[in-house]
């Protein structure tokens, strides 16, 4: 049977390939797309013990976690346009000024 | 009120004349009245008183013994321990003592040295004011050095008047110290007394060690209880030692060699400390010390050898020398000599007797050569001289008197003292005294050769001086005058002592078959210690009439040669040809049997040579030795500086760099690489995640 | 086929999870961020059916609505607006560090996954009808999942809310001011139409 371990791994994997995508991805709009991927195996294992221990409250925190996503992807895409407006380029090995 | 209670205001009245001359006189620059007014004043008030307390003690008190006055407690040292095994306290006093040896001392030394004060007032007028204050507080001064030396009660007191006379002699010599040759005078006045000093602090010490006390009365006691001869052998070294002071004071042979020098003096100082007065502290200290040679015939031998030498060598130095000054310095020497000879054949009382009268006689021919040198403006070779008895008549017969006096022609003073030496010196070879008769034979004619050397000398001054033409150059001879009275009158008077004197003071009585006329032996009768020896007449009438004409013909004989050679040969062609005979004799005595120039190189170069030896050894080692601990220091804080500098530096240098290298290292985290700083993260939880289960399982 | 019938749930749900672990692949790997976009759009779409399978009904909807519908759209939105060059294949990835990171993640995940493994879970899941309850004064209804996640929202989870609420006003506000062209920067960017 399709139990909560099962939607656990693979709520893990997606994880880890969203850390991966974040570490190593160049292009600053795929990394925020990793960071999406982030959010959506979060909300995938808040689903799963939900169901498993019927409560509600899993999913009502996963609302919060769409929400909370949507505004920082809102925010991070206004990033992006800052940055290509600073450095006309959204690379970000290039973004650094701060860099020493 | 008793003026010997008070005895120690003798020595101080000078003191305090020496103390205003030469501190307030010549700090001011005051006039020369004051000065010499202060210093006559010092030194009269110390004749008058010192005469005063002398005739009152006399017939107030015991002549017998000692009156002695403490007047403070010197020194107090703990308790030592001498050499027969009890102990003695170091218990010094500055006490002084009227007895019949300081009272004679006292009679001539006031009055003489307040005569010379006066004559210095004509001698020094062509001095400035500031070196007038300085002469007179140095004379002054003097006076009380000497004072003190003939008042004292013990060794130590006398002593400290022994350095101070010393002390004065050498600053008197030298009072003319801008003169290279004077200041040198000087020097070696004072350093070769410092030799003879050195046997006497010997001799004090050995005597505190055997004895306990240096007091002179307990010191005659303890002789006195001797009937063993348990201190002969002490005695001996004491008196040996002693000897060796008064070697140094009183210019003998071998120390003698200051005294000619010391005639860079001006005149009077020559007159009263280097004729009348320091030299013959050494006789007096002899005298005073009899107690001692008396137990050592030892010592005693050597006394007398040593006098009997010198008066010899010195006269025979003296005739041929031809600065008036110097012939009556060695003269000096030589009676000095006859005075030891008489000390060192039992003759205390005669040795002292020619102290007295030698005073008289040599002051006023010293004085007296002082006014011919004045009159011929300070010419002092005799062979520039000659013919002053017309201009200077006073001075003429006063120095003729003295000189004859000199000379041993009776009655004057001259004969008497020195007739009683030679009888002494004969009787102490007819009587084998203490077994050495043959030595004191010998030593008895060698006195009276010396006799006629004096008489000789003596009057080749004179014929060469007042007799015959000047020979110092017209211009010098327009001013020969007669000096002023305070230069006149001194001398007449010790003429006249030296003509009368010997005979008020010590009447050959035994000549006339007269028992006990001579004063002075039954004077100092008490202070000589004898074991009951009997003082009888070894020698017999006749044969001391014989002596007496043996010695009164030597000397006339002496002075029939001078008068053929000096008097009337105008230019002294015998005696050049004579000269000439015996070139190598006259070049000998000419030249003092060239005793300095063996000094010098013998004694003087070892010392010197010394002296440069340590000096190196001083700048060698002592000084590298210092100098090493300097390098030594200056390396090891080098050292220490490198140290400081690479280590602790180091060490500081160290940390900053470790910070340095780490926050490089620690630096490259923070690049400002976000996704590195992921990783980071993700790493950071991986070991989290890890370590939660090490923990777990 | 009665294999296929008889496991069909676990079949599906291993299909599903597939296609969305290769969507995550796809996110971080193609170089075209278009073509990443598209793909992340996919892995949306099959974890809102998980969210089906596991019967929260409503957040699958909310899912596909939000994410898909409004975000997705932005990110293509953007990708349009921003002049994105056409980058090699050699230069999608940062070079130092991309190995390090993978090693990164991989670990993370293989201690993950040992404590799963290792831990054990209890068997047996809630009934469905747990998440469609609702419950009031008066007693527990069965209603729909939607009524039961919105009554939970609005009584019990109100607070949490309103303060989400007042986060998306103050993103609201933060994107606007980002999104705002400045002068200065007018003249440096060049990439961007406003």
């Amino acid at each position: 049977m399709i139990g909560a371990t099962h939607y656990v791994a693979l709520s893990l994997i997606l994880f880890c390939l969203g850390l991966i995508g974040v570490m190593v991805r160049r292009n600053f709009i795929t990394v925020l797309m990793s960071v999406e991927l982030l959010f959506n195996a979060v909300n995938l294992n808040l689903i799963a013990f939900s169901f498993r221990l019927g409560d509600l409250a899993g999913q009502v925190l996963a609302i919060f976690v769409i929400t909370v996503a949507a505004a920082e992807a809102a925010i991070g895409l206004g990033l992006i346009i800052a940055l290509v407006r600073l450095k006309d380029t959204v690379l970000l090995d290039e973004a650094d000024v701060m860099r020493s | 009120m008793k003026l010997y209670d008070l005895i120690w205001l003798v020595p101080l009245f000078p003191l305090i004349g020496a103390a205003f001359n030469g501190l307030v006189s010549n700090r001011l620059g005051l006039k020369k009245s004051v000065t010499h007014t202060v210093a006559l004043l010092g030194s009269g008030a110390a004749w008058l008183w010192g005469w005063g307390a002398v005739i009152q003690w006399y017939f107030t008190e015991d002549y017998h013994q000692p009156y002695v006055v403490k007047a403070f407690t010197w020194i107090t040292g703990g308790d030592l321990k001498i050499l027969d095994g009890s102990v003695a306290p170091v218990d010094i006093a500055a006490s002084f003592q009227v007895d019949p040896l300081s009272a004679v001392m006292l009679g001539f030394v006031t009055f003489v040295g307040f005569l010379i004060h006066l004559y210095s007032v004509g001698y020094m007028h062509g001095e400035s004011d500031r070196a007038y204050a300085r002469y007179f507080s140095y004379l002054n001064l003097f006076m009380f050095a000497m004072l003190t030396l003939i008042t004292g009660s013990n060794l130590p007191v006398l002593f400290v008047g022994w350095e101070g006379v010393g002390l004065c002699s050498y600053l008197l010599i030298g009072f003319y110290f801008e003169k290279g040759w004077c200041a040198s005078a000087g020097m070696k006045a004072f350093v070769v007394n410092r030799i003879g000093d050195f046997g006497f602090i010997l001799a004090i010490f050995a005597a505190f060690m055997v004895f306990g006390t240096l007091e002179f009365s307990e010191l005659f006691q303890a002789m006195q209880g001797d009937h063993h001869g348990q201190f002969a052998a002490a005695a001996t070294i004491i008196g040996l030692l002693l000897f060796v002071g008064a070697v140094g004071k009183s210019a003998q042979i071998p120390l003698f060699v200051w005294l000619p020098d010391a005639m860079a003096g001006p005149t009077p100082v020559s007159a009263l400390i280097h004729a009348a007065t320091m030299v013959t502290a050494g006789v007096y200290m002899v005298a005073r010390c009899n107690y001692f040679y008396q137990a050592s015939p030892t010592a005693m031998l050597v006394v007398a050898v040593v006098g009997g030498v010198t008066a010899v060598m010195a006269a025979t130095i003296g005739l041929v020398q031809n600065d008036i000054k110097k012939v009556l310095a060695y003269s000096t020497v030589s009676q000095l000599g006859y005075m030891f000879l008489a000390a060192g054949v039992g003759a205390y009382v005669a040795a002292i007797f020619h102290v007295v009268t030698h005073a008289f006689f040599k002051a006023c021919l010293f004085l007296g050569s002082g006014s011919v040198i004045h009159a011929c403006g300070g010419e002092q070779d005799m062979r520039k001289m000659g013919g002053l008895k017309k201009y200077m008549p006073t001075t003429f017969w006063t120095f003729v008197a003295a000189t004859v006096a000199i000379a041993g022609i009776p009655p004057l003073a001259g004969f008497v003292s020195k007739d009683a030496i030679l009888a002494k010196a004969f009787e102490a070879g007819f009587t084998d005294l203490n077994g050495f008769g043959n030595v004191y034979f010998l030593l008895w004619m060698l006195g009276l050769g010396g006799a006629g050397l004096t008489a000789f000398y003596m009057f080749r001054l004179v014929f060469m001086t007042f007799y015959g033409k000047f020979r110092g150059g017209e211009e010098a001879e327009h001013h020969l005058h007669e000096s002023p009275w305070t230069m006149t009158l001194p001398l007449q008077i010790l003429a006249v002592l030296s003509i009368v004197g010997g005979l008020l003071i010590g009447f050959p009585g035994q000549l006339f078959h007269l028992e006990g006329w001579s004063f002075i032996d039954r004077f100092l009768e008490p202070v000589v210690l004898s074991h009951g020896e009997h003082a009888g007449h070894a020698v017999s009438f006749g044969l001391e009439w014989a002596l007496v004409l043996l010695s009164v013909g030597v000397a006339v004989t002496g002075i029939v040669v001078a008068w053929r050679f000096y008097k009337d040969d105008l230019e002294f062609k015998r005696a050049t040809a004579l000269a000439e005979r015996f070139p190598l004799v006259y070049k000998l005595l000419l030249n003092k049997y060239w005793v300095d120039e063996i000094y010098g190189a013998t004694v003087i170069a070892g010392t010197i040579k010394l002296a440069r030896f340590l000096w190196e050894v001083d700048a060698r080692v002592v000084d590298g030795a210092v100098n090493g601990t300097a390098h030594t220091t200056v390396g090891s804080s080098f050292l220490s500086g490198i140290f400081d500098l690479r280590v602790v530096d180091g060490a500081v240098n160290l940390v900053g760099t470790t910070y340095d290298v780490a926050s490089r290292w620690f630096r490259r985290l923070q690049v400002g690489f976000t996704q590195g700083y992921a990783m980071v993260m993700v790493f950071g939880a991986a070991i989290l995640l890890g370590v939660f289960y090490l923990i777990k399982l | 086929m009665d294999f296929l019938v008889a496991n069909f749930g676990a079949i599906f749900f291993y299909v599903v999870a597939a296609l969305a672990v290769a969507g995550g692949i796809g996110v971080i790997t193609f170089k075209n961020p278009v073509h990443a976009a598209l793909a992340l759009l996919e892995t949306f779409v099959m974890v809102a059916v998980l969210f089906i399978l596991r019967h929260a009904e409503f957040l699958a909807a909310v899912q596909v609505l939000v994410y898909a519908g409004g975000i997705m759209v932005l990110y293509l939105f953007v990708i349009m607006l921003v002049k994105v060059k056409n980058l090699r294949a050699d230069e999608v990835f940062l070079s130092g560090i991309a190995p390090l990171a993978v090693l990164a993640g991989v670990l993370l995940g293989a201690l993950v996954a040992a404590g799963i493994l290792l831990g054990s879970m209890a068997a047996g899941d809630a009934s469905a009808d747990v998440l469609r309850t609702v419950v009031t004064e008066g007693g527990a209804e069965v209603l729909g999942n939607t009524e039961a996640v919105g009554w939970v929202l609005y009584t019990k989870y109100l607070v949490p809310f309103e303060v989400v609420s007042v986060l998306l006003l103050v993103a609201m506000i933060g994107a606007i001011v980002f999104g705002r062209r400045d002068a200065a920067l007018a003249d440096a960017g060049e990439g961007v139409e406003s």
